[in-house]
């Protein structure tokens, strides 16, 4: 690198320090690239690690905790009310995040990546100007765009930072625990976020479009999470549009119709859920030869390239699913073919994960997804009744479900509906990425008692002889 | 919109196919699955079914014509838009691009969306990094998974595509061999009369090993003023020699036969006599003279005759020979060789002993030199001359040999001197081991 000017020279500049931005970034240091790395934040991590996904899942731990503890009380453990430090809470989720923050700036410096705080713009296909930093501007072989998405918000309602009418990153500084809590979208973070509140002490109130929560999301899995949720929030309301919030000083009022009269409620504060937009309006993409499509998601091909040769894009603001795992990935692929490797995405299996009580998590092929495509496929499912560990846990309401091939027995995609399904849905994905067929799966001797056992029970469904439940008999 | 269909890769280093039949005509409205053509590679034929839904629009080949890999073949008139969305990144907008990038450029049919080849994600990894096209490779994985082997085996025998996704030219001067390379036939095709007339007839394709095959030969007798040089080789010695250490051989996983011996005879003969182990650059007006000792062996199989090539066999011994011999022949007639093997020759032999055959003549395997032939050993009265000069008639093990060369490049003197000493090496296997190189 060369300073001169404060204008800057590298092989392979990255917009954006999320998932997607450091994994590509670190890939083409270690590939011996010369890498700069710009975001507005301090840190590296981006909105996963300081706005969403850490904080809420260092918040759902405790969730998880207090949700265990009034569990334990039948099983003969009293632990009484949790007393709730709100300001703890808040410096023990800063204390995760600082963490890992840090190791991620040693992990940059250690590589030789130069992190710059700071906004980029595109001027032309082979620099940016930079706004807020030491630097004026980079110029740059290669550019990878990661700088991710935001929440979507009403039309119709301008919302106040600090203000009642919260986004996700809002809800995660947790500010108080409000008496009532409206939460406008039944997706995994309305979920998530609804849960933590909730299990807070706070009454929740969750309004959804369609006619059920999680509507991408196989309808089996859904159900053990919408009956636990429905005793955990105070009302959960199917197929109410919400096209505006009021907030006022004290509380948000919202305008629901009912028989023919329109009702007014009010919350202490409000949280919208309703899904997110990519982060590529204000890039100066007009600039390059960068093309979105009309939801403003940057136009990429296998190799995560754009339009323009020398911009590749990955994570969020390609659209797909939003996923920080799915960033990371599609990060280091950019950096592999710019660094002159033949790569390219050819996943098989995406594994998602809600992090609710209890959990869901899917990967590979999905019910839906096969409907819609017309994807011929077999589905055996194990109820944990069955599942020893899952009795010793009292959480029997969960089941692993397999789809594979009806003709080879190849297993095709599975899901999980149950505690710890994060962990367990990667033997299933790597059952699907290295063509495993059920047969090897329940051929796998799995631990006992576990949870994973459920896996290869499943599996054994499909050979006619699960062992802790009975074949069917057709 | 209009969608053209290539002929998709077809796998195992196959790169053409011959067109067997057409049962789709222009304006047809074909559905997806239909068979719109059958085809025939050496391998088998196939039906192809049809990718798309749609009215065909065109049909750029007949009956009977070979087309190559990525070749279009037919184009339709599909009413809607591909049924499946395009994947992000695959719109229009792209164009541009893509014709910047050749290396994007697929057969239309795997635009589709077809259910993946089961293979681990390193195996995938590889075979992107060696152009490898999963669809094309023959698993050998349970459960029909490809191995990271299998995609190994495929690039060694895949033919380098090009950027526009053709054959490249092979290298001049060519070297092929029958099974691997077919030059076009010369198109002077006479007409024959209605054979029926005279009686029930069947047709049979002339395709794959059979019209390379022919392809090759009529280089090679159309380029070649052949000559043949035929005699007796006394091989009793040498057969109780053989018969002594047959079973070490086997039991080091070879077979001693009469080839063997031949091959060590002419390693040393080549020796002797460069221009046999020799090419004729009729370009250069240059005779390129091979340092190295390469000997084809025909090799009769079920698909046709095949020419492996063991290498540098004046540095092995007769056993590394026998067990490499019997390998390449194994590999030949159960189809697991590789390219690379059947390629590189200087000099090839071809006995005909084992199937019962005598006398007769071979043709040289172009561009090389000559050929050697071998008949089937039999006891013949002959007659032998003791140290006072009495003669006796006793029964002996005759093999008839062949040798048939190149005029331009080598003579008949020439031609007697080498076979006499390749005679001499296989009547008396002392004299086979003191001249042996």
């Amino acid at each position: 690198m060369v300073m001169g000017d404060m204008q800057m020279s590298t092989d392979l500049l990255v917009i954006g320090g999320g998932p997607g931005g450091y994994g590509a970034a670190f890939r083409a240091a270690d590939l011996g690239l010369d890498v700069i790395m710009v975001d507005p934040l301090p840190r590296p991590g981006g909105l996963c690690l300081h706005k969403g996904c850490i904080p809420s899942k260092t918040f759902l731990h405790v969730t998880e905790l207090i949700i265990d503890a009034a569990r334990a009380e039948k099983m003969g453990i009293g632990f009484g009310r949790p007393k709730i430090d709100l300001a703890a809470m808040r410096a023990w989720k800063e204390q995760v995040i600082d963490s890992i923050a840090n190791s991620l700036i040693t992990l940059a410096k250690q590589r030789g990546v130069l992190l710059v705080q700071g906004t980029a713009r595109f001027e032309s296909s082979t620099s940016v100007r930079i706004s807020g930093a030491d630097i004026s501007g980079v110029r740059f072989k290669h550019c990878i765009i990661a700088t991710g998405s935001r929440p979507l918000e009403l039309s119709g309602t301008p919302r106040i930072a600090g203000g009642r009418i919260m986004d996700s990153a809002a809800a995660l500084t947790l500010p108080d625990i409000p008496k009532n809590l409206l939460v406008v979208g039944g997706g995994y973070v309305g979920l998530e976020l609804g849960s933590i509140y909730a299990a807070l002490g706070c009454q929740v109130t969750l309004l959804e479009r369609e006619n059920r929560l999680l509507a991408q999301v196989d309808a089996d899995l859904v159900q053990p999470v919408q009956e636990r949720l429905s005793s955990l929030f105070a009302d959960i309301r199917f197929g109410v549009q919400v096209d505006a919030l009021e907030e006022q000083s004290h509380g948000v009022t919202v305008s629901l119709p009912r028989d023919g009269k329109i009702e007014q409620h009010q919350f202490d504060r409000a949280l919208l859920a309703i899904g997110r937009i990519p982060n590529s309006g204000e890039l100066g993409l007009e600039q390059t030869e960068v093309q979105i499509d009309s939801r403003g998601f940057i136009q990429i091909d296998a190799q995560q390239q754009t339009t323009d040769a020398r911009i590749f894009a990955v994570g969020d603001v390609v659209g797909g699913v939003m996923l920080a795992h799915k960033a990371t990935r599609e990060g280091r692929i950019a950096a592999e073919v710019i660094a002159g490797q033949k790569s390219g995405f050819d996943a098989r299996a995406l594994p998602a994960v809600v992090y609710t009580d209890p959990q869901i998590s899917w990967c590979g092929l999905t019910e839906q997804q096969a409907t819609a495509e017309n994807t011929p496929y077999a589905v055996r499912k194990f109820p944990w009744k069955y599942s020893s560990r899952a009795q010793t846990m009292g959480i029997t309401d969960g089941f692993t479900k397999l789809l594979t091939d009806p003709q080879t027995g190849r297993i095709l995609g599975a899901g999980i509906a149950g505690r710890n399904a994060e962990s367990l849905i990667s033997e299933a994905a790597l059952a699907i990425e290295m063509g495993a067929l059920a047969e090897d799966l329940a051929l796998t001797i799995h631990p006992h008692p576990t949870l994973s056992e459920t896996e290869a029970e499943a599996a054994e469904i499909f050979q006619g002889s699960p062992t802790h439940m009975l074949p069917s008999r057709k | 919109m209009t969608t053209s269909f290539r002929l998709p890769d077809l796998g195992e280093g196959v790169h053409e196919a011959e067109i067997l039949a057409l049962p789709v005509t222009i304006g047809q409205a074909v559905a997806e699955g239909d068979v719109i053509m059958e085809i025939e590679t050496d391998k088998a034929a196939v039906e192809i079914p049809s990718p798309y839904t749609g009215t065909v629009q065109e049909i750029m080949v007949k009956v009977g014509d070979m087309a190559v890999v990525g070749d279009v073949l037919i184009t339709f008139a599909t009413d809607t838009v591909q049924d499946t969305a395009p994947p992000p990144g695959d719109g229009s907008p792209h164009q541009k691009k893509k014709e910047a990038k050749p290396a994007d450029q697929q057969p239309a049919a795997q635009e589709r969306k077809r259910s993946p080849v089961p293979a681990s994600p390193s195996t995938r990894r590889l075979a992107r990094e060696l152009d490898v096209d999963l669809y094309a490779v023959t698993p050998t994985g349970t459960g029909g998974i490809v191995t990271k082997e299998d995609v190994e085996a495929y690039a060694k025998k895949k033919p380098a595509l090009d950027a526009t996704g053709t054959v490249p030219e092979p290298p001049a001067p060519a070297e092929p061999t029958p099974a691997e390379a077919a030059p076009p036939l010369p198109a002077g095709r006479t007409t024959l009369p209605d054979f029926s007339r005279w009686g029930k007839i069947e047709r049979r394709p002339f395709r794959s090993i059979r019209r390379a095959t022919a392809a090759q030969m009529t280089s090679s007798w159309t380029q070649i003023p052949h000559v043949h040089c035929q005699d007796d080789v006394d091989i009793t010695k040498l057969e109780a020699f053989r018969q002594k250490h047959k079973s070490e051989i086997e039991a080091a996983g070879g077979r001693l036969t009469m080839t063997l011996f031949a091959i060590k005879a002419v390693a040393t003969a080549l020796k002797n006599y460069p221009y046999f182990n020799a090419s004729l650059d009729l370009q250069s007006q240059e005779i390129i003279i091979k340092r190295f000792f390469n000997i084809g062996i025909a090799v009769d199989t079920e698909k046709g005759l095949m020419v492996p090539v063991i290498k540098d066999v004046d540095r092995k011994s007769i056993k590394e020979l026998a067990v490499e011999v019997h390998g390449a022949i194994e590999r030949v007639r159960t189809g697991t060789h590789s390219r690379e093997e059947m390629q590189g020759g200087t000099f090839t032999i071809t006995n005909a002993g084992a199937l019962g055959g005598s006398h007769f003549s071979a043709i040289i395997n172009h561009p090389e030199v000559a050929i050697l032939g071998l008949g089937q050993g039999r006891m013949q009265p002959a007659v032998v001359t003791d140290e006072r000069g009495r003669h006796e008639i006793v029964p002996r093990l005759i093999m008839p040999i062949v040798l048939c060369f190149d005029h331009r490049v080598v003579d008949g003197a020439d031609a007697v001197r080498f076979l006499r000493l390749v005679i001499d090496a296989l009547e008396d296997p002392d004299e086979l081991l003191m001249t042996m190189i």
